[in-house]
């Protein structure tokens, strides 16, 4: 029983680190950012490459290894989310919804089908975190594992200190109520969405990391479901709400444990969409989020 | 200081503004008076980079405008919106310190903010609230409050006024009067003209898009058209 809240939580951080990013961008500019689930497949690949070119590593290295490969892999995404924003949705600022939502589509099919396309797929992730494990209250735990719960959970307070107490988190808050409004108060608001895209699709990059190191294996699809379940946690949440999102995460981290084990395996996906569908049916505003927006 | 120069703009097919010219010289408040849909706002939006010029020029300080709505700022033209515009999720103190985010002087940023509080002491006891839960009237306060902390040279105020009561009105011209008394070129967008030729020293009068008429307050105020148009018997 504890043993199906750990790895619910443990999941629930991966997609609690990915669903921030969904709810960032879509509270700043409303845009349903459908590559955001390939930017965490990405970071995945990133990591790949970083540690296999670090070569053998040995298992008392092995976490220290995974720290750096995530950072690198966090530089990466996050300068490909930059990039992707100033290519492909900022020309379409503006433009009606429909039509920078099927450009969302259209990246997400490059980067899987470009990471597919040069050929690093897929893939055994050199590092695995079934290193050593202790019993506590008779739950299995590892030291890897508890290292990337650390870091997962560190890098939640950093952005939740970041976007309610600094000055361009302030910005991102005002953007995403008012963006006309913000470029009044001297915001360059072009410069605080390029860095909502660097934040959250680092944070995809850093969850990309953690379930290879997890799961062991990577391939160029696997943003496709995250990205789905990033989406119903962020609307569990709250979709904006960057509380909504870390709450959301970790909830539906521990809705599939808890399915998984009572129904079966294979409902694992079937309920997380039964949980979307609820959601959006019930509660479209989700757990946190006050209100539903449609500011032009 | 601030002069527009056969400014024109148009959206789509409407054409908003056909020729403004007007200017506003260092020290002064200027009104710019008019009827709905007459281009006020279009005016103001027009130097704050919102919207472009199909023709014509703004300089500010001899200076073209520059072109990205954050450099206007930054450079110390201030535009305090239609509607307030406050963030209302977003606490009063916030919606203050947002007004120095172009400002890389932090020191001077609180500054500003404390003297904010001086000159409106009724926000400096609602800092810690929501700015939607605010009045109209303490939100017209905080768009001003949240501009002078950008540290305008020139503020453009537009219609501060608006859904206010008559006293709220009174209070609100009494502190642009002060601002300007402090030394801020103010321009002043206003439908309520009786208001706005009380505190300013000229006005322009704005009609579908052009300057119609144009003079000191005190000659505004007494002028037949203003009169019938905008003032009553
Ligand atoms: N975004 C827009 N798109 C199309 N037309 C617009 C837009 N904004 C303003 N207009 C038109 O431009 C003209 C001038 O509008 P503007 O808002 O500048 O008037 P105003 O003098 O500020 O009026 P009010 O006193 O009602 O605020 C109006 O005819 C209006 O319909
Ligand atoms: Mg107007």
């Amino acid at each position: 029983m504890i043993q199906l809240v750990w790895d619910g939580l443990f999941v629930g951080s991966f997609y609690a680190l990915v669903a921030l990013g969904y709810s960032m961008v879509y509270g700043i500019i409303k845009l349903l950012n459908f590559a955001h689930g390939d930017i965490y497949m990405l970071g995945a690949f990133a990591g790949f490459v970083v540690l296999s070119g670090v070569g053998g590593v040995t298992a008392a290295f092995s976490v220290v290894a995974l720290v750096g490969a995530l950072v690198a892999a966090m530089a990466v995404t996050g300068g490909l989310g930059v990039l992707v924003e100033r290519v492909a949705y900022r020309p379409l600022r503006g433009s009606p919804r429909l039509a920078v939502l099927i450009t969302a589509v259209g990246v997400s099919f490059t980067l899987e089908y470009g990471v597919a396309a040069a050929g690093a797929n897929p893939r055994v992730f050199p590092v695995r975190v079934e290193s050593q494990a202790w019993q506590v209250l008779g739950v299995r735990i590892t030291l890897a594992q508890l290292a990337l719960m650390a870091i997962a959970v560190g890098l939640m307070i950093a952005l939740d200190r970041y976007v309610n107490r600094t000055s361009t988190g302030r910005a991102m808050r005002a953007i995403a109520l008012d963006p006309k409004g913000a470029l009044l108060m001297g915001v360059n608001v072009n410069a605080v969405i390029s860095r909502t895209f660097f934040i959250g699709s680092a944070l995809a990059g850093a969850a990309g990391v953690m379930a290879g190191a997890y799961y062991g294996k990577i391939e160029f699809l696997m943003g496709f479901l995250i990205g789905l379940k990033a989406f119903t946690a962020a609307v569990m949440g709250g979709i904006g709400n960057i509380r909504g999102a870390m709450l959301g995460g970790l909830l539906l981290g521990l809705l599939e444990a808890f399915g998984a084990h009572f129904l079966g395996g294979e409902w694992r996906d079937v309920f997380t969409f039964a949980v979307l569908i609820v959601f959006l049916s019930v509660k479209p505003t989700g757990l946190l989020g006050e209100r539903v927006s449609e500011r032009v | 200081m601030l002069e527009f120069t056969d400014v024109h703009v148009r959206y789509g097919h409407v054409e908003a503004l056909r020729g403004v010219s007007l200017r506003v010289e260092r020290g002064e408040i200027v009104a710019l008076l008019g009827n709905n849909g007459a281009g006020k706002s279009t005016t103001l939006c027009a130097a704050s980079a919102l919207v472009p010029l199909s023709k014509g020029t703004i300089s500010f300080d001899g200076e073209p405008l520059p072109d990205k709505p954050w450099d206007v700022v930054r450079g110390g033209l201030v535009h305090v919106p239609e509607g307030r515009r406050v963030f209302s999720t977003l606490t009063v103190l916030e919606n203050l310190q947002l007004g120095g985010f172009a400002c890389q002087d932090k020191a001077s940023v609180s500054r500003r903010i404390d003297g904010v509080f001086d000159l409106l002491p009724l926000l400096a006891k609602r800092r810690g609230q929501q700015g939607g839960t605010l009045s109209g009237g303490e939100q017209q306060l905080v768009a001003i409050g949240r501009a002078l902390v950008a540290g305008p040279r020139v503020l453009m105020l537009d219609e501060p006024s608006m859904g206010l009561a008559p006293l709220m009105v009174a209070a609100v011209m009494d502190v642009v009067r002060r601002i300007n008394a402090e030394g801020t070129t103010v321009l002043l967008v206003e439908q309520n003209a009786r208001a706005a030729l009380g505190i300013t020293h000229r006005g322009y009068v704005l009609e579908n898009g052009v300057v119609t008429l144009s003079g000191p307050a005190s000659v505004l105020a007494e002028d037949p058209r203003v009169v019938e148009a905008y003032l009553g018997s």
